[in-house]
């Protein structure tokens, strides 16, 4: 089956600035993927590339096996993008943008698919408003739904949740993880970790402009080993038996970490033997928070 | 073609939704130049024989219209779209870099159309202007808006602010019509000026355009047009290569 997106050995400079320096990634059809990395990584450039709004210094991109550049009609009207910046023509409605939006992909009659984004992400009440008259939440939504005019088998989101409150987020991940169960393939940046978790099968993770870990979501998180379990003691001297489990240890809580559940138990024993008492208790799974800090170096944002 | 077409429709929404400033603000201004120029010269000049200095400046008046609105169509419309950031709609589309120029000098050729007919709508009520050949009055309309559209789309591109847009329409744009012969014939210029003139392509837009109304031009229509067209072509060479290559729009 032909790859969602190829990227094979692109490069991008811009001046004296390296944005990418020598990508190569494949995106199956019908995954969900996270482009993770700090700010400057390289993620939305990469994007740009694939949409054609910047051109690779070399290598090549495709889309749906359609080159991004050589075949570049093909390769558009099999992507969908929602840009990072809340862009918007203030001349026109809700309905007119997306009407308009469907004509510079060929599509004259698409009402009835219109009507359902609008409704879908729900619009119905704001179609026949102008543009400048939404909020940035409404706005954002209209960019998602602009970007599906075309029932795009490749979906690409760059920064889709950045400033939009919890109950468009919510409503937005469950439409497009629908339509990734329909079969689109959807390709997204976040600094929200816990959605990129939540959501993706797969992960690459970006620094400098080089992918510098590419693997399943489960694989990343099962690559951390351990439980950490923090707790606060009433005072006293540790357990030697315990002593050794200790990772950590800050402000009067210290933090463990033991390889299963079941070792919870002679946590608590030996605590008890030692007559100490438990304050406060928090169980931490592994995440893939964890995995980006210990990876890429520094905190998603 | 539905691509295209969804393009320039659009792009005439765009100035049609807003026709107060775009459509009948200049059509007013015009109307004003007519007015005040009349009014200083009507008794002072003759330019061509028979002819009434006011009605000799109609048609200079409107086809000064028609360049000045086909260029800030296009021009606007890229530099807005540009600095709003919602260039990137028409970016991300598979509409092909001829479209794009196609429906954009359209458009532009489009309000440069109802304002030129706008105005001598106007005008043709108040006084008696006649109109020899329609063919050759529509030709150079056409064809000059055609020509300033283009020039406009390349200014939009290029301009990065909308202060660099104004210098580009003050330094380059104002002074080539006002020195093409608007408001005189070319004849009444000493030597060097009128050597100068020649070089200024705007002079063979509107000495054409003239032509239609009274069958009298500083130079042969012919000769006009085949100057006109060079420069449409060259102008409009440039601004495909510069979409196609996406200078300043695909980084």
């Amino acid at each position: 089956m032909t790859p969602a997106v190829e990227v094979n050995q692109v490069k991008k400079r811009f001046g004296s600035l390296i944005a990418l320096e020598g990508v190569d990634l494949q995106i199956d059809q019908g995954e969900f993927f996270a482009l993770l990395g700090p700010n400057g990584a390289g993620k939305t450039t990469l994007i740009h590339i694939l949409a054609g709004l910047t051109i690779a210094s070399s290598g090549n991109a495709r889309v749906m096996g359609h080159d991004v550049v050589t075949g570049y009609q093909e390769a558009r009207r099999l992507l969908g993008v929602v840009p990072q910046e809340l862009v918007f023509d203030p001349f026109f409605t809700v309905r007119e943008t997306l009407v308009i939006q469907s004509g510079y992909y060929g599509l004259k009659k698409n009402d009835s698919w219109i009507d359902e984004i609008i409704h879908r992400l729900d619009l119905t009440e704001k179609s026949n408003t102008n543009m400048r008259a939404l909020s940035g939440g409404m706005k954002r939504r209209v960019l998602v739904a602009q970007a599906l005019v075309h029932k795009p088998p490749v979906i690409v989101l760059d920064e889709p949740t950045a400033g939009v409150d919890v109950e468009l987020r919510q409503g937005l991940w469950r439409f497009i993880k629908e339509l990734n169960r329909d079969g689109h393939t959807i390709v997204l940046t976040t600094h929200h970790l816990d959605e990129a978790e939540a959501l993706c099968n797969r992960v690459a993770m970006l620094k400098l402009g080089k992918i510098v870990a590419l693997d399943s979501t489960q694989n990343f998180i099962n690559s951390i080993s351990g439980i950490s379990i923090r707790l606060r003691l009433s005072p006293g001297p540790m357990p030697a038996s315990i002593e050794s489990l200790i990772s950590s240890r800050s402000e009067g809580y210290c933090t463990l970490t033991i390889k299963e559940y079941s070792e919870i138990e002679q946590v608590l024993g030996a605590l008890r033997k030692a007559e100490l008492q438990v304050l406060e208790m928090k169980l931490m799974q592994p995440d893939l928070e964890e995995v980006f800090i210990k990876i890429v170096g520094s905190k998603s944002d | 073609m539905i691509g295209f077409y969804t393009l320039f429709h659009k792009e005439v929404q765009r100035f049609w939704k807003v026709s107060l400033q775009t459509i009948l603000a200049p059509i007013l201004t015009t109307l004003l130049y007519l007015l005040i120029f009349s009014h200083v010269l009507e008794e002072h000049v003759q330019i061509y024989p028979g002819v009434p200095y006011t009605v000799f400046l109609i048609p200079g008046l409107v086809m000064m219209a028609v360049l000045q609105n086909a260029f800030a169509n296009s021009s606007s419309s890229l530099i807005q779209s540009r600095v709003t950031g919602n260039i990137v709609f028409v970016l991300l589309s598979p509409l092909s870099y001829r479209e794009i120029f196609m429906a954009y000098v359209l458009a532009s050729v489009m309000r440069a159309v109802v304002v030129g007919v706008g105005v001598y709508l106007v005008t043709w009520y108040f006084f008696d202007v006649p109109l020899r050949s329609l063919s050759w009055v529509f030709l150079f309309a056409l064809l000059g808006s055609a020509f300033l559209g283009a020039l406009g789309i390349i200014a939009g591109i290029w301009a990065e602010k909308f202060d660099q847009l104004a210098a580009f329409q003050n330094f380059i744009i104002l002074p080539l019509t006002f020195l093409s012969g608007v408001f005189y014939s070319i004849h009444s210029l000493p030597p060097f000026w009128q050597g100068l003139s020649q070089l200024n392509p705007f002079f063979y837009m509107i000495d054409g355009f003239r032509y239609g109304f009274f069958g009298v031009s500083d130079v042969s229509p012919y000769l006009s047009f085949g100057i006109v067209v060079t420069c449409y072509m060259a102008v409009s060479w440039l601004t495909l290569k510069m979409l196609r290559t996406g200078y300043k729009l695909r980084h």
